[in-house]
């Protein structure tokens, strides 16, 4: 019997597959698919304090193995979450979730992060710092250290819940804002967010999202993120959730090797929905492979 | 909704780059005419969403027209195996159509329309078929919709087969009342219909969507109910929930 756990920030999961913020809505589409306790957990799509319609449409371009989407955070607000969705969810997810919380300003993340806070089926709260998609003030926390660390530490001082700063590649230096979030009390560290990126329609000349750029995520991104992944984790001392276009065992490995401590299955979840559970039975067997007899012996193996 | 692998029984071009795919598969994911299937196809990242045009047990026909390199690519595949999500999306009420309906297809908007009537004649409804293409070249179905015998009129935009001009052309040459209407087509033949016909309709709308399951939000639009999903709480709306 192989084991697959791992332990982020003393959270015990049962395999270190994630389905990934944004790819998973509330879990109540894919219940439909699969029995999702199977899971190590999963990550909520991304909510903020006021209920969001989000960007116009198209939100979404293909591209070659991958998909630019420009949701613009839809979710119906921190409230609707609290008192509705969590409940039903209550009802086909049996595990810790990682909820997911996005914002405009600091004061937006501590109300989302209090009122998750006394939610006992949140087992982490993940911070997004860093969804390219909106455009609002032109501040983003996520490409300045201070300006992470600042969210951070008013996070860490409403919640007791671990806290993870999601952080985003479009950055000049990755490492220098996870220490910043490191030195300003995070838990940890989901890395990484989308990278931005566009397509234009050929024929009439203009991009085909509506609002020009968008999040590029799927299988091409993998190298970049596992290279940011080994970069980070040769950085700072907290447990990192790798994320980037992970959509098989292998790449679990793979990115559990440059230093991750869980991952996070996004984009490939829309086009296989059945991809985290496919992952899940073929760890064992790939582990016995290897001769891995403990998954989590392997984080940061390449290290 | 269910991922079923298909077989490829035949695929045709029956009109200017149209293609009828037949598939034999379990269709017991799919409940209702109007709904669409998500398939994938090799080399790309995203599954196709494409509308049922007609199923029974076991045999699944969709209509698509080749529009890009995906739909390319399928138009190629003559057997195989096709990994698709069927039973995608709400599909059209039969109830709220009432005895006699008004069916209105526009070019790739036709097909769910075949599936569709089939189910209203099966079930006693005396529907009415109003189907608009650009040229004659365009034209398919037209047949098999009489097979059914109900009444079909072609609108093309050039005159060359039918009623000369749109389908709201088209309409105007029927001196009859409609219990209501039900239409697929493109957006300004949704809104032509919407705002010439005064009875109720069901309208199924198009979107670029990724998941075609409701959870990444890529397709959502706003109405008078709220904000919808196209793939899931659509491609079927309310004529009195849309938003223009």
């Amino acid at each position: 019997m192989k084991d697959l756990s791992v332990i982020l920030s003393g959270l015990k999961l049962d395999n270190p597959v994630i389905p990934a913020s944004g790819t998973f809505g509330y879990g109540a589409e894919f219940k439909n698919f699969y029995d999702i306790n199977i899971l190590g957990s999963f990550s909520f799509k991304g909510t903020t304090q006021e209920p969001r319609f989000g960007n116009p449409t198209p939100r979404i371009a293909e591209c070659e193995s991958g998909m630019i989407n420009s949701i613009g955070l839809q979710n119906p607000g921190i409230e609707a979450v609290v008192s509705e969705i969590l409940p039903k969810m209550a009802t086909y997810f049996k595990k810790p979730v990682i909820a997911n919380i996005g914002g405009f300003s600091v004061a937006e993340f501590v109300c989302c992060a209090e009122m998750l806070d006394s939610s006992p089926q949140v087992g982490i709260i993940e911070v997004n710092i860093s969804c390219p998609n909106l455009h609002k003030g032109g501040r983003n926390f996520a490409s300045d250290p201070l300006a992470a660390a600042e969210v951070t530490a008013a996070v860490k001082k409403v919640t007791d819940k671990p806290v993870y700063i999601k952080l985003s590649p479009n950055v000049t230096s990755i490492t220098e804002i996870a220490k910043a979030c490191e030195d300003a009390g995070a838990d940890g560290i989901s890395m990484i967010n989308t990278l931005v990126g566009m397509r234009i329609d050929i024929k009439t000349r203009k991009p085909i999202i509506a609002n020009k750029m968008g999040g590029f995520s799927g299988r091409a991104i993998f190298p970049v993120a596992l290279r940011m992944v080994y970069e980070v984790a040769g950085t700072v001392n907290i447990p990192i959730i790798g994320i980037g276009g992970i959509a098989t065992a292998r790449d679990v490995i793979e990115m559990m090797m440059a230093g991750a401590t869980a991952v996070q299955v996004g984009a490939e979840n829309l086009r296989n929905p059945y991809v985290c559970k496919d992952i899940i039975e073929e760890l064992p067997k790939l582990m016995e492979e290897l001769k891995i007899e403990k998954l989590s012996d392997i984080i940061g193996a390449a290290l | 909704m269910k991922q079923v692998f298909f077989e490829i029984a035949s695929n045709i071009l029956i009109a200017d780059k149209v293609y009828e795919l037949k598939l034999s598969g379990d269709t017991s994911g799919i409940t209702a005419p109007g709904q669409f299937v998500n398939i994938m196809i090799g080399g790309f990242f995203l599954r196709r969403p494409i509308s049922v045009c007609d199923w029974d047990d076991g045999s699944l026909k969709i209509i698509y027209k080749v529009v890009g390199e995906g739909t390319e690519a399928l138009s190629k595949m003559e057997n195989g195996r096709l990994d698709i999500l069927v039973g995608l999306g709400n599909g059209y009420n039969l109830t709220e159509c009432g005895k006699t309906p008004l069916l209105v297809g526009g070019g790739a908007g036709v097909p769910p329309m075949y599936g569709l009537c089939k189910k209203l004649v099966e079930a006693e409804a005396l529907p009415t078929v109003v189907i608009g293409f650009n040229k004659a070249v365009d034209v398919f179905y037209k047949a098999e919709f009489e097979e059914l015998g109900v009444q079909t009129i072609i609108a093309t935009a050039d005159g060359s087969i039918g009623v000369k001009g749109f389908v709201t052309d088209a309409i105007k040459t029927l001196d009859r009342e409609f219990s209501s209407y039900c239409a697929c087509g493109p957006e300004p033949m949704l809104k032509a219909l919407s705002d010439t016909l005064t009875i109720k309709g069901q309208l199924s709308f198009e979107e670029r969507m990724a998941c075609g399951f409701g959870a990444c939000m890529g397709c959502s639009c706003k109405t008078r109910y709220g904000s919808k999903r196209i793939c899931r709480d659509g491609p079927v709306l309310r004529s009195d929930e849309v938003i223009w």
